[in-house]
């Protein structure tokens, strides 16, 4: 279920037609799902301080509502393990158009998945599965299933994708917890049926899994234009 | 039946094509109905359908567009049941108000109607509202694929192609523009039609949120359904803002949601044609492991690519298996035939063998359906054969699908089957999409 405050989120983006990234995790966390951590700020101390107490390198994105695809704008840097080079970075970020703060957030390796939500004309609602990342529309190499699903629908998709060996483990590369998997996928389905009346597509992408979590890195909810 | 709209000058008109085929070839009582009133033909020709003395079933309605309202009204004042509305000029040539007036006088005195912009239904050896004239079209005969189309060109070329492959039909309709009775209502009536025991359907497009009201009645329905979805290609996708709604196209969704809740979709006609033939024979489904049983090696070959073209497994034949067919193979065969997946018993073989080879691969717990691939040029096969391999698969309880080239010499064989309801292909691939529509419905 939806809590109060997701409400106001959804009702306040309305006019933008989208859910900045920030927001739409903090609509994520709500549902208990796995987020990295984070700091949202436009002060290179703060970052820094964030940096320093990470468990390892960190990645910074510009927040702005200007820009939707972040990629587009080189909005997004990983990787970033220096204080000099985080500095570098946050002054470059917070120069792009309309951004105001900077997320920076601990970086997680795993298998790069996308889930995503689609609400269909015919069918309504419809959660997505594939491998994630920014060549998803190369790969074309998805799921999809009418909402809400069960956790155990979640291992036959897995199953009906050609990536499906990367998820069981290939090679030296784990595989990924299917159980958390299925449960946040699950859950995610129960979410979009909630958001049947303002959603029109939402990517979570990439979704960091690895043998113990599923970590949603970005996200993003569209909403019905104009309502 | 009341056919209203008939014409006193034009015999080819619709109306009097559908009028003259069922007054004199069809057991229904039909009335014509031109506000002229007078003769047609030396029958009388009535003023309006309320001076019709008897109670009217159905009426077909033949007029044109802005009469239809008028004509459904006076239908619901005499007590009709119910009305196919041949008549085009609605929302399929942008009159939404007109198709809506009548909607809404139809929805409010509970009169369902089939159309508007429609052939109607075609009902073998009762009814028949299509208004082709009779010895142009080719019809099915009596059996139980039930068969609804968006598009009634398309049920009439369906209904060529399921004559060819000797399928009966139940009843086909054409809904057209889909007014009042639509794909999810016929779903209800063919579950509670005791002749039909496959429905299929012709769908274009579902109105908003209708496919999920569509699949929550396909999944309490305990009959299979195919469908065969036309507008696969993308129009020209305007720019999409994210990932997922560029992966989810309509198409895609379509297919994918059909998959889940085991509705099996054909690809083309001829899909549609074989998953009918196959699913009216068995509805319960496989997991999809197929046994092969080949009078040739290359036909075990081309159907083996054949399944693994369309995602069916050509599991190992256990060894118990293999070692009870081989000590009861004829002596002819016992050394040279090749008893793995597929098997190829080789044109020396005779009927004993096969029957012997499909009831123990029935019996093997890796396979769930058995193809048979029948040459019946080898010396060694009777005539019975078909008749013979039916009784084997009755008696195992596995499904068991057949190809026989359909030639008139080699039909003697086809009826050996299909009088006991074993589906018989008419080519290899044909054989292996009939495994494919039972994998496609496997319960969920």
């Amino acid at each position: 279920m939806l809590s109060e405050s997701d409400r106001r989120i959804i009702e306040a983006s309305k006019i933008r037609g989208w859910v900045l990234e920030p927001q739409a995790k903090h609509i994520m966390a709500g549902q208990g799902f796995d987020i990295p951590n984070f700091v949202l700020t436009d002060s290179i101390e703060i970052a820094g301080k964030f940096l320093r107490n990470a468990p390892g390198p960190v990645v910074a994105k510009a927040v702005s509502e200007k820009i939707l695809h972040k990629t587009e704008f080189a909005a997004v840097v990983t990787g970033i393990s220096d204080e000099k080079s985080l500095e570098r970075e946050m002054i470059r970020l917070k120069a792009l158009e309309g951004c105001e703060q900077v997320l920076v957030e601990e970086m997680v390796k795993g298998l790069e998945i996308i889930i995503g939500a689609k609400n269909d004309f015919q069918f309504g609602p419809v959660v997505v599965l594939g491998l994630g990342g920014t060549s998803v529309e190369i790969y074309k190499d998805t799921a999809i299933r009418m909402a809400p699903v069960k956790s155990a629908d979640v291992v036959s998709m897995v199953d009906s994708l050609k990536a499906k060996r990367l998820f069981r483990g290939y090679r030296r590369a784990p595989g990924v917890n299917m159980a958390v998997l299925g449960h946040l996928v699950a859950k995610f389905s129960s979410l979009i049926m909630d958001l049947e009346e303002n959603f029109q597509s939402i990517d979570l992408n990439p979704v960091i899994c690895t043998q113990d979590r599923c970590v949603i890195a970005d996200a993003r909810i569209m909403l019905v234009k104009g309502s | 039946m009341a056919v209203i709209g008939v014409s006193t000058t034009h015999n080819s008109h619709p109306a009097n094509v559908i009028y003259t085929k069922n007054h004199l070839r069809y057991p229904v009582k039909t009335y014509a109905v031109n506000p002229k009133g007078g003769l047609l033909n030396r029958e009388p020709l009535y003023r309006q359908v309320e001076d019709i003395e008897g109670d009217v079933d159905m009426a077909v309605i033949a007029v044109r567009a802005q009469f239809v309202p008028g004509v459904v009204e006076q239908c619901i004042k005499k007590g009709v049941k119910g009305a196919v509305i041949i008549s085009g000029g609605f929302s399929e040539s942008g009159n939404h108000e007109l198709q809506k007036k009548v909607t809404d006088i139809a929805e409010e005195a509970d009169f369902p109607f089939v159309g508007p912009n429609c052939l109607g239904i075609y009902a073998p050896d009762v009814v028949d509202t299509f208004f082709l004239p009779g010895e142009r079209i080719v019809r099915p005969k009596k059996g139980n694929i039930g068969f609804v189309s968006q598009s009634g060109g398309v049920l009439v070329d369906q209904m060529v192609k399921f004559a060819g492959q000797g399928i009966g039909i139940s009843l086909g309709v054409s809904i057209g523009n889909k007014a009042v009775l639509r794909e999810i209502d016929m779903i209800d009536w063919f579950e509670n039609d005791l002749e039909t025991r496959v429905i299929a359907f012709y769908v274009e497009g579902f109105a908003r949120r209708e496919g999920r009201e569509f699949i929550r009645r396909a999944e309490r329905c305990t009959k299979p359904i195919v469908v065969l979805k036309a507008g696969k290609s993308p129009k020209g996708m305007a720019a999409v803002s994210s990932h997922t709604a560029s992966l989810a196209g309509d198409y895609r969704v379509f297919s994918e949601v059909m998959k889940q809740f085991c509705v099996a979709e054909a690809y083309n006609e001829y899909e549609l044609t074989t998953f009918c033939e196959a699913l009216s024979c068995y509805s319960k489904g496989i997991r999809g492991n197929v046994g092969i049983v080949s009078l040739s090696g290359g036909h075990g070959v081309l159907a083996a690519d054949a399944c693994s073209a369309h995602g069916i497994n050509l599991p190992q034949i256990t060894a118990q298996t293999i070692g009870k067919i081989r000590e009861n193979l004829s002596m002819e065969i016992r050394q040279i035939a090749s008893l793995t997946n597929p098997m190829d018993l080789t044109g020396s073989c005779v009927d004993g063998d096969i029957e012997i080879s499909v009831r123990h691969l029935a019996r093997d717990e890796n396979i769930d359906c058995i193809l048979t691939l029948l040459l019946p040029y080898s010396p060694g096969i009777s005539a019975d054969i078909g008749a013979k391999l039916s009784q084997v698969a009755r008696n195992e309880g596995k499904p068991l699908i057949a190809y026989v080239p359909h030639e008139d010499k080699y039909k003697i064989i086809i009826e050996g089957f299909e009088l006991n309801n074993i589906p018989v292909a008419s080519s290899v691939e044909g054989a292996v999409l009939m495994a494919k529509a039972l994998k496609r419905c496997r319960p969920c």
